[in-house]
């Protein structure tokens, strides 16, 4: 197994984002502003943000945003939710949120909410749960949570809760551990984890964990390493992580590394990739691996960073 | 990328995948070019397909899409010439979405056409099927198929049927179950024909997951269905009070400062005040809401009624608690005369009382106690919990049975606070039964195969078992007679399952601690009288010690409300929610356990006579992650104001805003003692930082500090 492989991923991580020729990268194009923020956080925790220039990454992720205060995963994409949610993380994350208008990102964002106080993710329409987090996340790193309805906020994500404790994407969906995610990081952010009922989610959580020790999103599917972040996180935040095996699921991740050109996957020996990479490193970061800056689970980003925004002056 | 093998590519793969990305990127940068410039001919309608073809991600190519489709609709009115241009939007997100089955665009375009009408919907279903066979449990699909019923009004009783032969197809489909679990309890609610009476459907419904269980024990499909009907046959429904204090029927006795010595006082019912005021807490089997002066009428020479205010006791704002505490004023007494004031309680004679279910408390019950005043003696009136510092070593407890024995009646009391049940006798037979009979199942599948499952359904129904039979008297008239045996099945499980062995090791420590506090004989034998050398007024007091006995969590408090003195110390406890319901509690020990964080603390906030507390030997500022960060009051999740005001704590040597927890749990206590060594965080700058917190504070660590 080994141990992380710090200096690996951190090159790789500065590799991928020069690469721009192989098939892959020009299928996520449209998410580069998703990758930034994977690949910039996770060398944060790294310890090893200070490679990066800053102003470069600034000026490009103003030139995603639109007119209407959103934010496009790309230069010339159009504006969505999911991408404003990575803008104002890598702001955060640079110390640069100044450089935002917060009126109209704001405006953006809380015209984003429907009547019954569910988020759509643009203007076309899509609900989903997810939003609802990245809507609540971002206005409160912005300190303007009161700009939307969130007790109805909180009120829909509840009527999208289970008969088994987790939450699905709309009332009725599935429970799957990232829309648990983002469930339950929600109503920590809204001080609402009254709603979870902890020990039946908490047990369901835990039994997410496999043989192998990784864990899985669903029942009876295979693990794979990103649910470290969506598990994990969601049982922190409702302190039952002791339930599960935290040594067995360190050795997975571990497991999952390539040794030789940097990187992690979703299991042993498959292909790398910046989401996973960030997925292994932040779940490592939860499982208090030495070396590494700890992570928050509700805002996902470094720990010094959301204490800045809340406790700093 | 998921399930893609990691080898390097062949050359000619390097070449293939350089011309294909090519491609890709060329078909983008023109889709992005007529978007820009609203270009909605036919050609640059063949691109964005063929884009979307190869990346069904491609969101802002839908988004082009939708455009396209709005406006080439506008100049349409020939009938088949708009069902045309909306086929084959439909066509080409089939075409989508079997190249990638999870492509939410693809998904939500599909809706979106939909919702433009025209479409037929018996076709979606058929595709429906084609997609479900192929991957049962796609979760998309089955929230597409959940939107296409409710829009062709497809009744939730043929949807019922389709999870039905689904699971009957392969039991191991999670997804299906879950359905059935949503649409079950949508038309149990709303009394359809055919599901009702409840019972009967939940008898069915053990039947079908008995099967799914007993087939293969180690596939979870089954497992949360199961506990789900559990759930729904073992806990009533509407909320219950299972205890108070005082207790019914107990004559109270209030000391305003002087110790109570010479008289045989059981410590039970004496109670010291120093701020004038004593509480009245009631203890509900859930959370509820609506406690108040018109839900609950407090007759009493002490407090006009209308005038309490119901706390709950949480540590969030929500206003739904399991337990509600109100604080009656004591009035001023210059004779000495004991003179005991009644006090009568009645809950639940109006509406208003309900679960966070919605259910109606329905059970309106009464109780009552007297209150004496011990009057102050102004020679000892400085006298009181945490006048003097408290040493918590073995030698200063001691038993002392005939005082135990003298004061043991009192403990019956809680046995007379009768709750009136009105449930139907037949219902409530069917419960019992039913639990019963999953019982013996569970004893045969065990007898076959030594499964995780089995062991911890069998242990979860003995537990259901128990609370059932307890639900019809008082914690003391029924004995649990399953506790030795469920703590046996979750020592069992630590071994049989080590991963998760700890979430056994919680639910045994929950065990253990209804077995210690409902049985008086086993709660008296923790029971130690406390002394010191030189005597003072909580020298009268017994300390309920539960310490040694490997506690991994709290439970049972209800059974606890009189406690004044806890020793917790020596266990390993990571948690102590539930604490806060202890509300006489002036001294407390949880030394030597596992405590990690500041904001595991917070119960204590609620603690309004904590004096004395020690959390030495702990793990407090060990951990670079805190799993109570989000459940404690504080500004990162909106529940305590921004404007707090650490700056009053800051000192030179301090940074406040690495400590925010420290200051936020300990600025609302009024300690006189704490013991904090042997903690990673108890350097000096640190406890410069609590006594500055702390201004009531006597000795820290044992050494004085003023």
């Amino acid at each position: 197994m080994g141990e992380l492989e710090m200096e690996k991923h951190v090159l790789y991580i500065l590799s991928v984002e020069k690469k721009k020729d192989d098939f892959e990268s020009v299928v996520m194009e449209h998410l580069r502003i998703n990758g930034a923020y994977w690949g910039l956080t996770t060398l944060d925790l790294l310890g090893k943000l200070g490679t990066v220039d800053s102003d470069e990454v600034v000026s490009w992720i103003l030139k995603c945003q639109h007119d209407s205060g959103g934010f496009g995963g790309n230069i010339g994409h159009d504006p969505h939710i999911l991408y404003t949610l990575s803008a104002v993380q890598i702001l955060a994350l640079l110390n640069n949120l100044d450089v935002l208008d917060v009126d109209k990102l704001t405006n953006y964002i809380s015209g984003l909410q429907n009547e019954d106080g569910s988020f759509s993710g643009d203007v076309w329409g899509e609900v989903d749960t997810r939003f609802s987090y990245i809507a609540i996340c971002c206005l409160s790193i912005l300190h303007r949570l009161d700009r939307i309805n969130v007790e109805k906020a909180v009120n829909y994500i509840v009527s999208c809760k289970n008969l088994d404790g987790g939450f699905g994407c709309t009332p009725g969906g599935e429970s799957h551990a990232g829309q648990i995610f983002c469930c339950v990081g929600a109503l920590a952010i809204t001080g609402s984890l009254h709603h979870v009922d902890k020990d039946l989610l908490g047990w369901w959580l835990c039994e997410r964990q496999v043989k192998s020790g990784g864990l899985n999103g669903r029942p009876e599917k295979l693990p794979d390493v990103c649910y470290s972040w969506w598990v994990l996180s969601s049982l922190i935040m409702i302190d039952r992580v002791h339930w599960i095996d935290k040594e067995k699921l360190v050795r997975f991740i571990l497991d999952c590394q390539d040794k030789e050109n940097g990187g992690i996957s979703d299991r042993p020996d498959d292909a790398v990739d910046v989401f996973h990479t960030y997925f292994g490193v932040a779940g490592l970061s939860l499982l208090e691996y030495p070396g590494l800056k700890a992570i928050d689970p509700a805002y996902a980003l470094p720990v010094d960073i959301i204490n800045r925004i809340f406790f700093g002056r | 990328m998921h399930g893609r093998p990691r080898k390097p590519l062949k050359p000619e793969e390097g070449a293939a995948s350089f011309a294909k990305a090519a491609n890709l990127r060329t078909l983008q940068a023109q889709l992005l070019h007529n978007h820009h410039h609203k270009i909605y001919i036919k050609d640059a309608l063949d691109l964005s397909s063929k884009l979307l073809e190869i990346n069904p991600e491609a969101y802002t190519a839908w988004n082009y899409r939708k455009l396209a489709v709005e406006h080439n609709l506008r100049s349409e009115t020939d009938p088949d010439s708009i069902k045309a241009i909306l086929s084959e939007e439909l066509r080409l997100v089939e075409s989508a979405l079997r190249r990638n089955f999870k492509s939410y665009g693809a998904w939500h375009h599909r809706k979106w056409v939909l919702s433009k009408g025209n479409s037929s919907l018996d076709h979606e279903f058929r595709l429906l099927d084609q997609f479900q066979k192929a991957d049962s449990r796609n979760f998309h699909a089955w929230n597409y198929r959940r939107f296409v019923a409710a829009l062709k009004n497809v009744s939730e009783e043929e949807e019922l049927k389709f999870t039905t032969d689904m699971i009957n197809t392969n039991f191991s489909n999670y997804s299906a179950w879950h359905n059935r679990s949503v649409l079950l309890s949508h038309l149990l609610k709303q009394r359809v024909q055919g599901y009702f009476p409840r019972e009967k459907v939940l008898t069915e419904e053990y039947d079908l997951v008995h099967q799914a269980l007993f087939t293969d024990p180690d596939d979870q499909s089954g497992w949360f269905y199961h506990l789900w009907l559990l759930d729904q046959t073992v806990k009533p429904d509407a909320p219950l009070l299972v205890s108070s204090w005082p207790v019914h029927g107990s004559d109270l006795i209030i000391s305003l400062g002087r110790n109570l010595d010479g008289r045989a006082l059981s410590p039970f019912t004496s109670f010291h005040s120093d701020t004038g005021e004593f509480p009245l807490i009631l203890y509900f089997n859930q959370a509820v809401e609506g406690v108040d002066s018109s839900t609950v009428t407090v007759e009493s020479v002490f407090d006009k009624n209308a005038d309490l205010m119901w706390r709950p006791l949480l540590t969030n704002n929500s206003g739904n608690a399991q337990v509600w505490v109100t604080y009656l004023k004591l009035p001023d007494v210059k004779d000495h005369s004991l003179k005991a004031y009644p006090v009568g309680v009645s809950i639940g004679h109006t509406q208003g009382i309900i679960s966070s279910g919605g259910s109606h408390y329905s059970h309106p019950s009464q109780f009552e106690f007297t209150v004496s005043l011990q009057p102050i003696d102004s020679e000892h009136a400085e006298r009181g919990p945490g006048t003097e510092m408290v040493v918590w070593k073995d030698g200063n407890f001691h038993t002392n049975k005939t005082i135990l024995q003298d004061v043991s009646p009192t403990i019956d009391y809680f046995d007379q606070l009768r709750i009136e049940k009105d449930i139907e006798p037949t219902t409530s037979m069917w419960h019992a039964k039913t639990v019963a009979n999953e019982i013996v199942l569970f004893r045969e599948l065990l007898s076959e195969i030594n499964c995780k499952i089995g062991k911890l359904t069998l242990a979860r129904l003995l537990i259901g078992h128990d609370s059932i039979m307890s639900y019809n008297k008082t914690p003391y008239s029924y004995k649990r007679v399953y506790s030795q045996e469920v703590l046996e099945l979750l020592s069992d499980l630590m071994k049989l399952d080590p991963s998760h062995s700890r979430y056994y090791k919680d639910e045994h420590s929950l065990v253990l601690m209804c077995q210690v506090t409902s049985n008086k004989e086993l709660l008296l034998r923790h029971c130690w009288y406390y002394k010191e050398s030189t005597s003072w007024s909580i020298h009268n007091s017994i300390c309920l010690r539960l310490n040694n006995l490997s506690l991994s969590r709290i439970g049972s408090v209800e059974n606890l409300l009189w406690v004044q003195m806890l020793d917790l110390s020596h266990n390993e406890l990571r948690s102590i929610e539930g604490l806060e319901g202890m509300q006489l509690l002036s001294c407390l020990n949880l030394s030597n356990n596992k405590l990690s964080s500041f904001t595991a603390l917070e119960p204590l906030r609620l603690l309004k006579s904590l004096k004395v507390l020690d959390i030495s030997y702990n793990e407090l500022g060990a951990h670079s992650i805190d799993t109570t960060r989000y459940l404690c009051s504080s500004p990162l999740s909106h529940t305590v104001g921004s404007d707090w005001d650490v700056d009053k704590c800051e000192t030179d040597d301090v940074k406040v805003t690495n400590y925010w927890d420290v200051v936020l749990i300990f600025r609302g206590l009024h300690l006189t003692q704490l013991d904090i060594v042997g903690n990673a965080i108890s350097d000096d700058k640190f406890k410069l930082l609590l006594a500055k917190v702390l201004p009531s504070l006597k000795w820290l660590d044992g050494e004085d500090v003023c």
